[in-house]
């Protein structure tokens, strides 16, 4: 009697157990595909603590590092060997993408995850020092049409990366014939390059919002041009766009995430309704203002769409430049 | 004087009793964290972030604990480069250099209060330099571009000579070799994989911390079993332990030392693009070319000892410089701060000690009393790592062993690393078979890639123009020190060499 009322016992505990594990609830993780301290990182760290702020996770996401292939290790190591996780996420953004389209991740390709939700949009801006003659984008690219040579652009991602797509966007909206001639210089990372363009080594710098604004607000550089359809609000509301300037660039980095391939509908749709609720918080909405984050309200299927579509774009431009054939 | 009010602040915010349990917890485990190979400051402070966030603290709490990590394992990294000649973390490699020689003389105790006086001293002076100047520090950060960091690390391999064994071949082969292997990976200044056989973990290129746990910890796991194997002196590892604290006469001969490096680290590490690598590295050959009369150096010489620690501890404060005031982290570990700062909702950057001057002097203050508390912690402590020494190889190996491939799963999470790690401890032990230094591998790869991006950077800026990398009076400075520092010892070399055969000679008859 006593023995069977254990094994019913261990037998409930291993059912309940087997129950938890299909939740996304138990043991949640977030795969940040580089080092500690970039903006993958950030991301999954920042949603990790403001799930667990909100209450929508009890336990403390863990955060697992996974860098190599500028996210293709992580990439492949989702599909391959995490296949049907339920409680795992990994963070992804514009770069991810952009990496997609150019079949930097070998082997590997869009469809073979589920892409969950954005939890923003980082616009790319393009600036100078604070000292520099130039005040408008066209004057920029009017110099650099002139005479390519005589402007070099710092940016934190790699030849080919997201930084350097966003001034060659511009480029082509402006009419320069050979995007290619423009000149890149490529850092490790968008500080660096921000502090490249201060120390006078280079005349521009491509990034992210949230990289610049630090130094707009100490009056060290100017933003030029904010590659976003219409004027930020709040603390980036002086910033011009792109297109007020008469050149139709727009350029995103979003942030977001994406799910195993064979993740549950149940799973899915419960992280989907977890960051949605996330995105609609107040306190999300504080995270994004500090950071420079701009609305971008993308879940479940119109965030894959999206991604979708951004792939297609990315492949167009990288041909057109002749990065990818 | 407001600096002082101010610093008076940050001490009111740190020293509650809450905090400075946090100190010492942090110091504790930073410390611990570092001795482990394989496992460094970086990964430390990121291991521990989850905790912070759990308890709930606030930012200058989570600081605390998070920069007394920091510190505790630039502390800890050379507790095992002294007493197994494997570096804890990148910045502890020059430790080994000197340490383990003094270790293996019975020097053991010795080196190792020596050195944690030495990273004292070192992150004592960095603290003031950032209390102080972080402000106008952040100005030289701005004198370097891509020309004048190319001249910096040329100075770097130039005085490399200075830094292992007698044959300079060697030295500079293993240095070519370590450049060789920087090169594996996607170039980012055209996006092409170089060197990755279409093997997507190689697209970051190679992992520094693989290479050098590879290289040293299992190279040596690979000679023991070879002298087990041939049954040889594998006992053979009787240490003497010697005196737990450096004589006084050994602290002043050491404390010249001590206060020039800790001043050229923290310049290293002001440097978003130097570090505290290139800090530790620095001080060393720039050291042994100041004060070693009698070439020493490398034989278990207590400044050799000194040089690198105070470096690498001064370069670990300067590198808080550039990430305070800049917002631009100046190593992996203060990028990974960084982050945190951000998730707490502070940016810092050239506002941040006007905005959150509590977050700034409160984290200031914590480094006053963590260097304190590991000075406090690490001297009484040394009779407790000595120990290790006394454990017989055949108990220690396997340990090693297993350190060595639970801590690099741990951190890359990956079987591809591990089989990584597995190639660099084979041609570690050909390399020592064949008496190639170790070290310059490690800088080559370490540096390999920085130097040459840098190196294109500032030849794609003026348009293919080489003459670009003398163009400032600044880089012309770097490349005279680094011309002198590699032709002077050509020069007098021979001189200096021909008395240190007759020295060895008298020293061996008076050991014999």
């Amino acid at each position: 009697m006593k023995l069977t009322a254990t094994r019913g016992a261990l037998a409930a505990l291993a059912l309940s157990l087997s129950a938890l594990a299909a939740s996304a609830q138990e043991n949640p993780e977030c795969i940040a595909p580089a080092n500690p301290g970039g903006g993958w990182d950030f991301t999954c760290r920042q949603v990790g603590k403001s799930l667990q702020d909100l209450g929508l996770i009890d336990q403390t996401m863990q955060v697992v590092n996974l860098a190599g292939g500028g996210g293709g290790v992580a990439f492949a190591e989702v599909v391959n060997k995490r296949n049907d996780a339920d409680n795992l996420i990994v963070a992804a953004s514009s770069a991810t993408a952009t990496r997609l389209a150019q079949g930097a991740y070998p082997g590997n390709t869009m469809d073979q995850v589920r892409w969950l939700a954005s939890v923003g949009a980082d616009y790319g801006v393009i600036a100078v020092a604070a000292d520099s003659e130039i005040e408008t984008l066209p004057q920029l690219l009017d110099q650099i049409k002139a005479d390519p040579t005589s402007v070099s652009i710092a940016g934190g991602s790699a030849v080919g990366g997201w930084d350097h797509l966003k001034v060659l966007i511009a480029a082509d909206a402006y009419g320069i014939e050979d995007v290619r001639k423009v000149k890149y210089i490529a850092f490790d990372g968008g500080g660096e390059a921000v502090t490249q363009l201060l120390a006078g080594s280079v005349q521009g710098f491509t990034g992210d919002i949230s990289e610049a604004k630090g130094f707009v607000d100490s009056g060290d550089i100017k933003v030029i041009a904010v590659l976003a359809p219409e004027r930020l609000g709040g603390a980036f509301a002086n910033f011009p766009t792109a297109r007020e300037q008469g050149i139709d660039a727009v350029g995103a980095n979003w942030r977001g995430f994406y799910a195993p391939g064979g993740m549950s509908d149940e799973a899915y749709d419960e992280w989907v309704s977890k960051i949605g609720e996330l995105y609609a918080s107040d306190q999300w909405k504080e995270v994004m203002a500090a950071n420079g984050l701009a609305p971008l309200d993308l879940q479940g299927d119109d965030f894959q769409d999206f991604v979708e579509e951004s792939v297609a774009r990315i492949q167009t431009i990288s041909r057109e430049i002749g990065i990818i054939k | 004087m407001e600096t002082l009010a101010n610093l008076g602040d940050g001490f009111a915010i740190a020293l509650t009793w809450q905090n400075l349990l946090l100190a010492l917890l942090g110091c504790f485990l930073g410390t611990i964290m570092g001795a482990l190979p394989g496992l460094g400051p970086s990964n430390g402070v990121a291991i521990l972030i989850p905790l912070a966030f759990t308890l709930g603290l606030g930012a200058t709490p989570s600081l605390i604990l998070l920069t007394s990590v920091y510190y505790g394992a630039m502390y800890g990294g050379r507790i095992s480069s002294i007493l197994l000649n494997i570096p804890g973390d990148e910045p502890a490699m020059m430790t080994c250099l000197d340490g383990h020689p003094m270790a293996k003389k019975g020097m053991a105790g010795e080196a190792l209060s020596l050195s944690g006086v030495a990273s004292f001293v070192g992150a004592f002076f960095a603290t003031w330099g950032l209390i102080l100047l972080a402000p106008q520090l952040v100005k030289i950060a701005l004198l370097f571009g891509p020309a004048e960091y190319f001249a910096l690390f040329a100075l770097a391999f130039m005085t490399l000579g200075g830094v292992s064994s007698t044959n300079q071949a060697k030295s500079a082969f293993a240095a070519a070799l370590g450049l060789g292997l920087a090169t594996i990976g996607v170039d980012t200044q055209t996006g092409v994989p170089r060197f990755t056989f279409g093997e997507v973990h190689l697209y970051d290129g190679l992992d520094f911390l693989v290479a050098i746990v590879g290289l040293f910890a299992l190279s040596e796991v690979f000679i023991f079993l070879e002298h087990r194997h041939g049954g040889s002196d594998a006992e053979g590892r009787k240490m003497e332990i010697g005196k737990l604290y450096p004589p006084i006469s050994m602290l002043k001969q050491c404390m010249p030392t001590m206060l020039r490096t800790s001043f050229l680290g923290f310049l290293a590490g002001v440097l978003p693009g130097a570090g505290a690598s290139l800090g530790s590295f620095i001080s060393y050959s720039m050291e042994k070319r100041l004060v070693d009369k009698k070439g020493t150096f490398g034989t278990g010489d207590p400044r050799g000892v000194a040089a690198p620690e105070a470096g690498n501890n001064a370069a670990a404060g300067g590198a808080l410089v550039p990430m305070l005031a800049l917002g631009v982290p100046g190593s992996g570990t203060t990028a990974v701060l960084l982050a945190v700062l951000l998730a707490l909702n502070i940016t810092p950057g050239p506002l941040l000690f006007t905005q959150n001057p509590d977050v700034v002097w409160g984290l200031i203050a914590a480094l006053f009393i963590a260097n304190f508390m590991l000075l406090a912690m690490n001297i009484p402590m040394v009779g407790l790592f000595t120990r290790v020494l006394m454990i017989p190889s055949r108990v220690l190996m396997p340990i090693v062993a297993m350190v060595s491939f639970v801590g690099i799963y741990g951190i890359s999470g990956s079987t591809f690393d591990l089989l990584v790690m597995i190639g660099f401890g084979v041609m570690g032990w050909v390399l020592r078979k064949l008496d190639v230094p170790l070290v310059p591998i490690i800088l080559g790869t370490l540096l390999g890639n920085a130097m040459e991006n840098n190196l294109r950077r500032a030849v794609t800026i003026d348009n293919g123009n080489w003459l670009t990398l003398i163009d400032s009076p600044l880089a012309i400075t770097l490349w005279a020190i680094a011309i002198i520092g590699f032709i002077l010892p050509l020069v007098i070399g021979a001189r200096v060499k021909s008395g240190m055969h007759v020295r060895r000679d008298e020293e061996g008859s008076i050991s014999d």
